[in-house]
């Protein structure tokens, strides 16, 4: 299976450049090409691997760009530049004088590196986890879980994360009927 | 690649059935349309004369689905009413054909559960259901009228082609869950033949979706603007 690229560039010279790299090495193809930032588009895309051109953002919101990006898709986000214009924390860059074999290399190595402790790991949930997704199906809030359990939200929002990859369920009625089918909670306590 | 190049995989000369078979996932396509079987030697655009339809819309349309790593262009010659025709047609052929086929599948292979998971499960795909049905009913109800009201000259007052992009909601996640609940948490008790029978339509369901959604946004969205812009 291919790897699916989504890219945000707003030239056709390099997003058809790319598409015909990955026509001939067949690793990749092109699923999503966005000339412009669209949250919504990137959001409803599920890409394996993000390329952007930083110039898509404004000067003032380009040194976010990759830390925004993040909160709307799991899959690493490669930087393509033509400048030096300062976007940072990006999983790899590319430029025009890469070769084909090194794009596709630089892609390569950066999904390698991005897979995180959950994804290997997949597996089973952790006890904590597991209340976690009970309090979820059970439709309370991420400040009200972690109040409940002395937790950062952004600690509660991790776990609610690592809920989703490793069961592959993301949306809250799932869970819930996945605390249910696995009797984590009972019938009469779902609102 | 260019929808308009002589390499390209389909082309109007090409006869139907020739067409057809080249990615089972247009099946779906020819029957909401209402292409009937039985195309013998008849060329694609012979067909689509003969239905009414305009045949360099067809072949993009086709093109999305059939085509690995094709994506629409400013410059394929399309013609937008016929698109909102699919789009609707499409609608019509999620809701009417394939979410009935899905529930069935569903209802058959929890039979012999206990009737928690039993209505556990049809709840959440009931709950699918009215959000797919939402989604869609805003598509018919307002951004439908509005590209017609567009394309026929009129401005469409207080609402714009962008303002539907950005409300265009990710309605594909629901699915997902469901495909991973049937795969991976499969009740006890279950029917596995009818497990696979509802796999496929989830696939197959999910698979068009994309395929849709890659036509409203790709095709509709900037081909609208073009117009609002001109």
């Amino acid at each position: 299976m291919r790897r699916k690229v989504l890219a945000i560039l707003p030239s056709a010279i390099v997003s058809r450049g790319l598409e015909q790299i990955f026509r001939e090495t067949g690793e990749f193809v092109l699923s999503w090409v966005l000339t412009e930032l669209s949250d919504a588009r990137i959001r409803s895309a599920a890409p394996d691997i993000i390329i952007v051109d930083p110039l898509v953002a404004d000067s003032a919101s380009r040194e976010g760009l990759r830390a925004h990006i993040g909160t709307l898709s799991d899959a690493p986000v490669i930087a393509f530049k033509l400048m030096n214009d300062g976007a940072e924390g990006f999983d790899a860059v590319i430029g025009l004088s890469d070769s084909p074999a090194t794009v596709v290399k630089k892609l390569r190595m950066a999904l390698d590196g991005h897979s995180d402790p959950a994804r290997r790991e997949g597996g089973e949930l952790s006890a904590r986890e597991k209340e976690i997704l009970v309090c979820v199906a059970k439709g309370m809030l991420n400040k009200e879980i972690a109040d409940k359990y002395c937790l950062s939200t952004h600690t509660v929002i991790t776990h609610r994360k690592n809920i989703s990859r490793k069961t592959g369920i993301k949306t809250v009625a799932g869970l819930t009927v996945y605390a249910l089918l696995n009797n984590l909670i009972d019938i009469n306590s779902v609102e | 690649m260019n929808l308009h190049s002589e390499s390209f995989p389909l082309r109007a000369g090409m006869k139907m059935a020739q067409l057809l078979d080249k990615d089972f996932s247009l099946l779906g396509v020819f029957s909401r349309m209402g292409l009937d079987f039985g195309f013998s030697e008849a060329s694609v655009d012979e067909v689509c004369r003969r239905s009414g339809t305009d045949t360099d819309t067809f072949l993009l349309i086709c093109s999305v689905y059939a085509v690995p790593g094709f994506r629409p262009s400013a410059d394929d010659r399309v013609d937008l009413k016929e698109i909102v025709k699919y789009l609707h047609l499409s609608h019509s052929y999620y809701m009417d054909q394939v979410l009935p086929r899905l529930a069935q599948a569903l209802e058959r292979m929890t039979a012999g559960c206990q009737s928690k998971p039993r209505s556990v499960i049809r709840s959440f795909f009931s709950q699918y259901k009215e959000e797919l049905s939402k989604h869609f009913a805003y598509e018919e109800d307002y951004v439908f009228p509005y590209v017609n009201a567009v394309l026929e000259g009129r401005s469409g007052e207080g609402f714009s082609i962008a303002e539907y992009e950005r409300n265009h909601s990710n309605v594909e996640e629901k699915l997902e869950d469901l495909k991973n609940l049937v795969m991976k948490y499969l009740p006890q008790g279950c029917d596995q033949s009818q497990a696979m029978l509802a796999l496929v339509n989830i696939y197959t369901l999910e698979y068009d979706l994309e395929k849709h959604t890659i036509i409203e946004d790709e095709v509709l969205v900037p081909g609208v603007g073009r117009i609002e812009n001109a």
